[in-house]
């Protein structure tokens, strides 16, 4: 082994190939792995919550339909009642109606009824005078018993 | 083995395994050595930087998740090793796990290619040809890298620990009476040197001998093929796994230099 400069020679080289790598070689690349390496991490992260907030999502979009059918439902309810209400309301009315007017009949029949027995009344007083007129000839008097047809004629 | 007839296996082994050399005794320089380590240092580099000027956060190239796993995997046996806050760590075990790891893949290119086509391009006699490729089979440069390791470690033992602590580190364990400190002062400097000796040392064993049976394998004519098929085979695990022991070595010391007793 015969040992000489060349030992210095390359002492030398390897001490500026160092400091060249650890100036310019190193720091970019490591840093440049390190970078992709949080960029990766985030994204991964990043994924991770996108799936969650989907996951979160379809479920409030579930309750939400849930919570919107049972609003409907009780919406038709509420319609079918009122419904029933002016259904049953209107049937009322007419009841009332109804009433209102077989009343009205039943009093004018009874007006009528009553004009026609004074008709009637009256009419029977004059038979009656002309049936005994007829009757007695010309024995009576109209003048002087018209105070008796009078009677006669209130009692009918 | 084609470099003539005239060489026995012997010179032609010793011939493979000489640098190309320029200089002489200490302040000799091996061109080869030094030359290929920077130039795939620089190669290193130069991919690495390409992509860290136009990292995206977005999605990445193929080049860049090609450079993303190994800083990746770095990044996570640094993280794994040391738990202090040090912004050089990782850039040191990036540089030295992906340059030692092209200097040990070297050991894959055939030992005589790189002579034969200097031999063709330049018409240099192959007898004169000196290129040894592999820059981690040269005790040079991996003590080169274990030096630096080193230098590392007494750095921040003593900005973390401070001179006191350093020195109370080295002499007060594990015996803890003050009549043998100096034989803890003598055991603590053999661990602490023997550090980034056994670093420099294993890396270097392991790859000159990967290159010493490569050069033996392709001394013994035709039938080198399948044996030099296999042997490069086994090198799929020497290579990698001598890059990432001398990275790892280096992050365990330089978590020890850190830890305060």
């Amino acid at each position: 082994m015969d040992i000489n400069m060349t030992l210095i020679g390359q002492l030398i080289a390897f001490v500026v190939f160092v400091i060249f790598c650890m100036k310019y070689v190193w720091p970019p690349i490591i840093g440049a792995i390190e970078e992709r390496q949080a960029t990766i991490a985030d994204g991964l992260a990043a994924s991770d919550r996108a799936a969650k907030d989907l996951e979160l999502a379809q479920e409030k979009a579930t309750a939400q339909l849930k919570e919107a059918k049972a609003e409907a439902a009780s919406i038709v309810d509420a319609a079918k009642k009122h419904e029933a209400k002016i259904v049953e309301e209107a049937a009322g009315k007419a009841q009332a109606e109804k009433e209102r007017i077989l009343a009205a009949g039943h009093a004018e029949i009874e007006t009528e009824r009553n004009r026609a027995k004074e008709e009637l009344r009256a009419q029977v007083a004059v038979l009656a005078v002309a049936g005994a007129e007829k009757i007695l000839e010309r024995s009576i008097d109209a003048a002087a018993h018209s105070d008796i047809l009078d009677k006669l004629v209130a009692e009918l | 083995m084609s470099s003539g007839a005239e060489l026995t296996s012997q010179e032609y082994i010793v011939h493979h395994l000489a640098n190309l050399k320029v200089g002489e005794g200490f302040m000799a320089v091996h061109l080869d050595s030094l030359g290929w380590s920077i130039f795939l240092g620089l190669v290193f580099l130069m991919i690495f930087r390409s992509v860290a000027k136009k990292a995206t956060t977005g999605v990445p190239g193929k080049l860049q998740c090609a450079v993303e796993m190994v800083v990746g995997f770095v990044d996570d046996s640094v993280k794994s090793t040391f738990h202090g806050k040090n912004p050089l760590i990782a850039p040191l075990s990036l540089t030295i796990f992906v340059w030692v790891l092209l200097m040990n893949a070297m050991d894959w290119v055939p030992v005589d290619l790189l002579p034969h086509l200097i031999h063709w391009t330049t018409g240099m006699e192959l007898g004169d040809i000196y290129m040894k490729p592999v820059p981690t089979a040269d005790p040079n440069i991996t003590f080169g890298l274990a030096l630096g390791v080193f230098i590392l470690i007494i750095y921040y033992s003593i900005k973390v620990k401070g001179v006191g602590g350093f020195i109370k580190e080295l002499t007060t364990q594990p015996f803890g009476h003050w009549s043998l400190y100096p034989v803890n002062f003598l055991l603590e400097t053999v661990t602490m040197l023997a550090r980034p000796l056994s670093l420099a040392l294993r890396l270097f064993g392991n790859l000159y001998a990967g290159e010493l049976i490569f050069l033996l394998i392709a001394t013994i004519g035709l039938f080198q093929l399948p044996i030099h098929f296999l042997w490069a085979a086994f090198h799929l695990l020497v290579i990698p796994l001598q890059a990432f022991i001398f990275m790892m070595l280096t992050i365990v010391y330089l978590s020890l230099a850190h830890e305060d007793h």
